[in-house]
Order: C-alpha cells, then structure tokens, then sequence
C-alpha cells in the first residue's frame, strides 16, 4: 500500500545529482561563452547608455516637446499632444523626470528590438504550419514563466545591468508580436492573395505589396501590446540593475513607502497610456482607407 | 475557323490527400459521389477538353459545384491539375517553370475576379497600375499607362478613392481596367460580374462587349447566368459535376441541347431573343419577303415580317447576299418551347 500512499520519487541523491547537474552545465556554459556573448550584445548596451544619456541630458523642454511632436505625428490629436505635456510636466514637477527618461529610454529600445526580431518571426511563422507548430510552445513559455525564472540563467549568463534587463524585458514582451504578425499575415484576405498571383508577383511582391500592408493593423496591435508588456517588465527588469521608474518602485516596497510607490507607479501607468493612445490611433489611422470615408 | 488560342486536353483535377491514388478509381469509373463515399476525395474535373479560339468569347457555364471556377484556374496554373494538359500558343502552360510561369502571368494573362479582389490600401489608380508595377514598370509610367484604362472604363475623376469608397460595379471597373492595363492577350474573367446587381450587370456586360469589338482579345468568361452566358458567348461551354457535357455557340445549346439537364436548363431562357433566323432558316438562294440580316433574332423577324404582312422572309449575310429564307411557322415554332408538346424544330 507504500506505493499509493507516499509518490514514487525519484532519489534524493540522483534529484541532488540532476539538478547539480544542470547548474554545472550551464555555469560551464556561461564561463565558456558568457564573455562571447556579452561582446555579442555591447552594440545594443552601447545604444541603450547612449539614448538614456541623450534623454537625460537634453534640456527637458526640448525633449517634451520632441516628444509632444512624436505624439502629434502618431496620432494628430490636440488633446492627446496637450495630456502628453501635462503628464510629462507633473512628472517631472515630481521628481522623477531623470527615472522616467531612463525607463523611456529602455523601453523603446526593447520595442525597436521586439519589432527587429519579432516580425520576421511572424512571417517565417506565417509561412509555414511547421515553424508554426515549433515556435508557438516556445512563445507560450516566454509568456507563462515566472519571469523571475528565466531571469536567473540571463543573471548567471551576463551578470547584473542594463542588458540583462533588456534581455528579460524583450522575452517577456515579445510573443505578441511575433503573433500578431503570424495571425494577420494568415488572415489576409485570400482573393487579393490569389490575385497578386494571377498578375504574377514573386514571393516578395507578395509579402511586401500585399501580406505586410493588409496584416499591418494585426501587425500594429502587436507593437501596441509589446510596448505595454515591456512597460510592465520595468519593475521585475529593476531588480537586476535596470535604472528608472522600476527601481524606486523596487524601494518602495522593501520599505513600505507607499507614496513612493504610488507617484513611480503612476509615472508608469502615464507613460503606458501615452504609448498605447498615441499607438493605437496611429493604428487606427493606418486603416483610414478601410473606412469609406473621406470621399472627395 | 478561328485559330485555337487555349488548348486543354484530357485535364482532370482531383482535391484531397492522394489525388494520384484516387485517379485510378477515377478512371475505373467511379463517379464524383462515390469518389467521395468511398475514397474520401473531391473531383473537381474529369476529362475536359476545351478548344478557345483566338479572339473570341468562351463561356464556361455551369451552376455551383460543377467545376467551372477550377478550370479557368488551370488556365493560369493558380490550381495544379492532377492530370492533363493546358496548352497556350503551343505551349504547355503545366510544364513551365515557375519563372516561366510568372512572366505568362505577368504578361500573357490577366484574370478578373468574382469578389473584385481590389488591394484595400491601394487607391484606384494604384490597383489599375497594380499588374504593370508588378511587371517591374516605374510607378510613374505605369500610372500613365493605367489611366488610359481607367478613363476607359469610366473611372475618370476616382483614381485617387480607395476601392471601399466604391460601389460593386465601379470597384469591378477598377478590376476590369486592371486586368486589360497590362495588354495581356488573355482575359480570364471568374464570375466577374455575378456579384453585381441585374442592371449593373448588364451594363458591364455592354463595357465587356464593346471593349472587346476593338480589342479582340481571347476571353475566357466564367458564369453560371445562362443569360449571360448566351448574351456575351461566342462560344459556350456547359460543365456539369467536373465533366464538360456541352460545347458550341449559344444557338447550338438552344436548338440542340445535348441531354436533359441542359433541356431543363434552358427551358427558362426567352428563346425568340437568343435564336437568330441563320438557324432556322432554309438554305436558298432567292426568296420572296423582307430582307433579313442572318443575325436578326426570331422576335425581332417575327416583327418585322408582321408589320409588312408577308409570310416569308429573305435571310442575308453580312454582304447582304441571299442565303436562304424565313418561313413565319418555323419560326414560330423554334420559339415554342420544345418541352410543351412541340417536336424538335428542323433547321437548315
């Protein structure tokens, strides 16, 4: 009756053993390749130091208004242009306009590598039902895993700083977009394919003439929800030496500040609804022809 | 007779996981319900063979199901056959490569589609230039060379409107300019104008024709409207489950309907409109009574032949010679339907 009572477990020595094991392996691994890829990925922290310097540096009424133009170029909304200002001038008014400029700076590159990486994913998805069937698991991972756990191989592989962060960050916000581009790219429309063919489009007529421009409003909530999941990474990217909003956060919670916590949470609800009214409207705009209007 | 432009022989087409397995059965006999019964596998075609002659209007006809829509794709290779043989200008269109296979897209053939098939973010100009940019032409002349087509077509003044903005038949106009801005000499036309309302239909149904009184291009012209079909068919051809039953001009199909499904089909169509007095005529080479050019229709002599009183009519060809005449009775009774009690009309 032993058998049904207690879990036949494995060996508390071979478990021992297993997962020793496995933590040798991969320290072997990162000792042996860690320096490889660190060097692999200083453009990227070059980049990233250089955009944090350039946004703290800059006189702040020039960035608000660089940003403000950003925001009126994406969305040509007075209202929206004028919240942008206010929200960055009560921030800054806060005391958090350095924090804020760094997290602006780490999430646009996260989003600029999202986007680098995850549309040609979605496409080679798009293409074929097998890369399909083998990167989707892999994407449900990156989105159900306690980002805490793959935090600790990226740690072990290039240590503490801006990198880490940037990596854990990007696997994390990543998948929507990769899907998003394979869901539009199969839903455009099969007629329109089908004519591209009749007319004799080779494959990149096709993707670039046709797929791309018709998945681009699927294509564009993807970036939208990328960006949003990436501004939710900031606080967990904090804990591994990610400068910016995250890490006062961080503090407030050790400590039970709780207006601390409150002023850096919002600075970063405020940046995620810029991002997402700005993103979507320009969305919305993109898809202007779908609409009938503007007839004249 | 004309040259033959499209030569398809012996093609056959059979959807599913082993269309080579399932053609054994096929050619064994088996039947399109039971190849599925039993074997799980659609035919879309068995054993067509269609000549299209150059120049003209092929219609092929047949209701939903029969195959019509895969067939004029095999014209262009957008579906593979599972056997047989498309031959264009002499050459065999299944066995080109596929860099072969995109310059006759790109420059032999140009196809108009059922649903239009517009690009939504390309406005009207851009969607009539689409097949000339696809071709590797620079925007700029491709456009100038596409307006011509939209003006055409009579879409001047929309050319900077984005298909949604459209109603069905302008949106088919940009489609119809589209296919003809590339010069292709062969137009595959799906069902082009089935989405569209009876009188836009028509109207394009008059567009098509009187482009083609000067283009003279090889039409291949898919419907299931039998009206249609006879009112544009220089030639028709009737599909029925995948197999071709019926082939010849719409006053062959009237007058001698292969078989009993085509007799049904046709029992509605206004036979005095379609039926023109050559086929029924007597050969002769003088006659008494009104001249009668020998493309007039049976309803249009009738009037003719009632107003000056007279009993018999003189049939003339195009150069206005004599080739036969017109009896008032025969002509009566081609237009009687046969199935009410009328035996088959003799003609010629």
């Amino acid at each position: 009756m032993d058998f049904f009572a207690e879990f036949p477990e494995m060996g508390r020595q071979d478990l021992r053993d297993f997962k020793k094991g496995i933590d040798a392996s991969f320290r072997e691994f990162s000792r042996t390749y860690g320096e490889a890829i660190e060097t692999f990925f200083e453009p990227l922290l070059w980049f990233l130091v250089w955009l944090e310097k350039l946004l703290t540096n800059a006189p702040w009424p020039i960035v608000i208004i660089v940003i403000c133009a950003l925001a009126w170029l994406g969305s040509r909304s007075w209202k929206l242009v004028a919240g942008t200002a206010a929200a960055f001038l009560v921030i800054g008014y806060l005391g958090m306009w350095e924090d804020t400029m760094a997290t602006l700076a780490i999430i646009s590159v996260a989003t600029m590598l999202c986007i680098v990486l995850g549309i040609p994913l979605g496409i080679l998805m798009a293409r074929s039902n097998r890369v399909q069937s083998a990167i989707t698991p892999v994407l449900d991972i990156m989105q159900t895993i306690p980002s805490f756990v793959y935090l600790i191989p990226v740690v072990m592989l290039l240590g503490i700083g801006k990198v880490p962060g940037l990596i854990a960050v990007c696997i994390y916000a990543i998948p929507p977009i990769v899907r998003l581009t394979n869901l539009g790219i199969r839903l455009v429309d099969k007629e329109v394919l089908e004519a591209a063919d009749a007319f004799g489009a080779d494959y990149r007529q096709r993707l670039f003439g046709v797929q791309i421009p018709l998945a681009l409003p699927n294509i564009f909530a993807g970036v939208n929800q990328t960006i949003m999941m990436s501004l939710a990474m900031v606080v967990i990217a904090s804990m591994i030496g990610v400068k910016g909003l995250g890490l006062p956060v961080l503090r407030a919670i050790s400590n039970q500040y709780l207006a601390l916590g409150l002023l850096n949470g919002l600075a970063i609800v405020t940046l995620a609804i810029i991002f997402d009214r700005v993103s979507q409207e320009y969305g919305r705009r993109l898809q202007a022809h779908r609409q009938g209007a503007d007839h004249g | 007779m004309a040259k033959i432009k499209i030569k398809i022989s012996n093609l056959y087409k059979v959807f599913g996981d082993n269309p080579k397995a399932a053609m054994e059965h096929v050619r064994n006999g088996a039947t399109k319900q039971s190849l599925l019964d039993d074997h799980r596998h659609v035919l879309g075609l068995r054993d067509i063979n269609i000549d299209i002659p150059e120049k003209k209007i092929k219609v092929v006809m047949g209701l939903s199901g029969s195959g019509k829509s895969t067939l004029i794709r095999h014209i262009n290779r957008l579906i593979e056959p599972t056997e047989g043989q498309v031959i264009v200008d002499g050459e065999d269109v299944l066995a080109m490569s596929q860099e072969e296979l995109r310059e006759f897209r790109r420059h032999k053939s140009s196809m108009v589609f059922q649903k239009f098939a517009l690009l939504p973010h390309r406005t009207v100009a851009q969607n009539a230039a689409y097949g000339l940019t696809i071709q590797g032409i620079a925007e700029g002349e491709a456009a100038e060379r596409a307006q011509r087509w939209i003006d055409r077509v009579g879409l001047g003044g929309f050319e900077n409107h984005f298909p949604a903005q459209l109603s069905g038949g302008m949106q088919q106009r940009v489609g119809l300019a589209r296919a003809l801005a590339t010069d292709a000499e062969i137009l595959l036309m799906d069902e082009a104008f089935s989405a569209l309302d009876p009188l836009i239909r028509t109207d394009m149904q008059d567009i098509l024709l009187d482009l083609q009184e000067e283009l003279h291009k090889t039409i291949v012209f898919i419907t299931h409207d039998l009206d249609e079909a006879l009112r544009i068919g220089d030639q028709i051809a009737i599909l029925r489950d995948g197999e071709s039953i019926q082939q010849g001009d719409p006053q062959d199909i009237i007058l001698r309907p292969a078989d009993d499904y085509i007799s049904d089909f046709i029992k509605d169509i206004n036979r005095g409109r379609v039926i023109e007095v050559r086929s029924v005529m007597a050969k002769a080479a003088r006659a008494s009574g009104p001249k009668l050019p020998m493309d007039t229709a049976l309803e249009d002599a009738l009037q003719t032949l009632a107003s000056v009183g007279k009993d018999t009519g003189t049939v003339v060809d195009h150069d206005g010679k004599t080739i036969g005449k017109i009896d008032i009775n025969a002509a009566i009774t081609a237009m009687a339907r046969p199935d009410r009690g009328t035996s088959q009309p003799r003609y010629k």
